[in-house]
């Protein structure tokens, strides 16, 4: 089968229990990270949404419809791009790109939110809310509610707002209300915080739709799932385009959701290494940061054990990042497993350095990333360098820098 | 040292609720906390929930988020809210901390229920420790000889209602209607509902909060519940008065008030 013909998923390929047995346990828990730390009162709604779930992966109509609009209207399956010039800085290693930022609304997310607005509908509920930081979960969720007609309510830090003021503006547009949170750091955090209080409140007809493979199970394991078409599809590509697996793969993380998208389908293919790159902000030096798997320690944030950026008495440290969308000072749990049992590794990755191979892959390509993405290709500049010319390294594009350039104007001074 | 089982005992034996309050450790000040939960306690609570100040209480509604946020910028560590446990104690209040998880599983489980122990502390309330993760500090509990009391749901059917009672030592804590924390106009009508169905699965105490914010109300919840838990109204007093000293009278005033209502 090749990358545009048939459909582009099977039941094995939604569920990772069909391809490599490494779903969570009954609680949710991957090794020791994961589980439920939330109110009581949410753990029906948390049952409820992991038992449809379960019915829906197995379900060959519920695929038939998630593939369709993967195909119809984000514009799957995504193209591999390889890219010799930005490769140049690289020590000559081989450099593929994913183009998730070429799916509708211009980044993975739509993978994640199709599969969740699906679920939302069979689970009877007519509204969803969701948390956004840089704003790309948040207008992807407003696009499919708008979609599949679900009233739609988005929690966004006010200064998050501040900074993704045309995602605040596309959301709108959109029929979603943007509800600004100002409590707490007023970034990601603090939004997640509230919807969690709007879900409680509202579980009756609402249904939270998580934007990353954090949080309480069941969202780790749904949202992987459903974003892990990225790289059941660059799997293949790969083997078609190079007639061999890359030798790494390479994304940013930040909740993880597109880092576990790509990494999932390549965690049996024991001679693939994977590289998470995650902000390091303005250094590990000023505090002003998100390294939550490189530097943080394991503790419970968002109802899930993981990696946390905290101090010594449990209270969570703010992260910092030039990108919103790795602005989060947790992890998703399968990120902190993939770390302890060394399956995967991870690396910070500095503003200045992000931006350089975001202006890099601008200039030598023709075209203009994400700055969470940029992250992924400065790592993969550096891991090039480390593994020399022989190297193919793929690379996950996850979205693209439309939405950046009032960042870059003020960054480059353009 | 006051216990759960002798405030309730004693509640029963007067034929009425248990009045219970909670204040965050450091708020509105250190030492202004221990003054207004004494406050409380000479007003008429039988029990003192202290919270443990965290970053990132997602069960709380808008007043006690505010209060915590200044608590934290007040500095507030571990160390004042076991101090504030110690000094609430004194009162002759059976004194608890509730905290979220997060606090205790960085300081250490054991080590945690030996402080608090130590402050004289008789129990925690934790409302994000589910039974699936609460063994840890059950065991911990156990050792130090303090009580856990964890959080029934109107959302929750009769097996996790058995489950989380299972965990329960002192009282459960029945969540009074789905949503934060906070005063309300009225009484979530699930309430009543819970407390029967959490009534057909233990003997233990059922106390009820949530929402609750005037003697109306304690009077109302006190007909079918063991023990009134009032929080945000009490809070909402010393963030409206304009010094600690009203602070102070009209946190006395509404004690009294619900102290009454408990009563009738």
């Amino acid at each position: 089968m090749t990358a545009t013909d048939g459909t582009l998923l099977t039941p094995a390929d939604l569920a990772g229990n069909g391809v490599h047995g490494d779903d969570p346990d009954v609680h949710g828990k991957f090794g020791v990270f994961g589980g439920r730390y939330v109110p009581e009162a949410l753990i029906p709604a948390l049952d409820e949404v992991a038992a449809e779930y379960e019915k829906a992966r197995n379900d060959a109509g519920f695929l038939r419809e998630f593939d369709h609009l993967l195909r119809t209207y984000a514009g799957r399956p995504t193209t591999l791009t390889e890219v010799p010039r930005f490769a140049e800085q690289a020590g000559g290693a081989r450099i593929i790109l994913k183009r998730e930022d070429l799916t509708h609304t211009g980044a993975h997310k739509i993978n994640n939110v199709l599969g969740q607005a699906l679920l939302t509908k069979r689970l009877g509920k007519t509204r969803v809310i969701a948390e956004t930081g840089a704003g790309q979960h948040g207008v992807a969720t407003a696009t499919a509610a708008a979609l599949m007609g679900l009233e739609c309510v988005i929690y966004m830090g006010a200064v998050d707002c501040e900074r993704q003021a045309l995602n605040v503006a596309r959301m709108k547009l959109l029929g979603a209300t943007v509800v600004p949170v100002t409590n707490g750091s007023q970034t990601l955090k603090d939004a997640i915080n509230e919807a969690f209080r709007d879900w409680v409140a509202n579980v009756d007809r609402t249904h939270y739709l998580f934007g990353t493979i954090a949080g309480p199970h069941p969202f780790p394991e749904i949202v992987r799932d459903f974003a892990r078409i990225i790289g059941v599809e660059a799997r293949r590509q790969m083997l078609e385009l190079t007639g061999r697996l890359p030798d790494a793969v390479a994304a940013a993380v930040g909740g993880g959701s597109n880092a576990i998208g790509i990494f999932h389908a390549f965690i049996g293919d024991e001679g693939v290494q994977l590289h998470g790159y995650e902000a390091g902000g303005r250094g590990l030096e000023t505090g002003e940061h998100a390294l939550t798997l490189t530097e943080g320690s394991i503790g419970v944030l968002h109802g899930s054990r993981t990696y946390v950026l905290q101090d010594e008495e449990g209270q969570t440290i703010e992260s910092h990042s030039i990108s919103a969308g790795l602005d989060y000072p947790g992890v998703g749990p399968e990120h902190a497993w993939l770390k302890d049992t060394g399956r995967a590794s991870y690396h910070g990755i500095t503003d200045a350095e992000a931006m350089d191979a975001f202006s890099l892959l601008a200039r030598t390509e023709g075209i203009i990333p994400a700055i969470e993405s940029s992250h992924a290709l400065a790592g993969a500049l550096k891991l090039g360098r480390e593994m020399g010319p022989e190297a193919t390294i793929l690379v996950n594009l996850s979205g693209r820098g439309d939405k950046d350039m009032g960042t870059a104007m003020k960054y480059f001074n353009l | 040292m006051t216990t759960l089982q002798t405030v309730f005992a004693r509640a029963k034996a007067d034929d009425r609720a248990a009045l219970i309050g909670y204040l965050p450790a450091g708020f509105p000040t250190k030492d202004g906390a221990i003054a207004a939960a004494a406050a409380m306690v000479d007003a008429g609570c039988d029990v003192i929930e202290i919270g443990l100040p965290y970053s990132d209480p997602l069960m709380d509604g808008p007043t006690i988020q505010d209060a915590v946020h200044r608590s934290l910028t007040n500095g507030t560590r571990i160390a004042d809210v076991l101090r504030t446990v110690e000094g609430v104690a004194k009162t002759g209040a059976a004194t608890l901390v509730m905290t979220y998880w997060n606090p205790i599983d960085r300081y250490g489980a054991d080590r945690f229920a030996r402080a608090l122990a130590d402050a004289g502390g008789v129990g925690t309330i934790t409302p994000d420790l589910t039974p699936e993760e609460a063994e840890p500090w059950r065991e911990a509990s156990a050792g130090a000889g303090i009580d856990t009391v964890f959080l029934v749901a109107p959302s929750s059917p009769e097996s996790r209602i058995k489950a989380v009672v299972g965990c329960c030592t002192g009282f459960v804590y029945a969540a009074s209607l789905m949503g934060v924390t906070g005063a309300r106009e009225s009484v979530g009508e699930a309430a009543q509902g819970l407390v029967e169905r959490t009534r057909l699965q233990t003997d233990m105490p059922v106390c009820v909060g949530l929402g609750v914010g005037t003697g109306k109300q304690a009077a109302e919840v006190a007909r079918y519940a063991d023990g009134v838990i009032v929080g945000s109204a009490f809070i909402r007093r010393l963030l409206d008065a304009p010094d600690e000293a009203s602070g102070l009278a009209a946190v006395r005033e509404l004690g009294a008030e619900l102290a009454a209502g408990v009563r009738r």
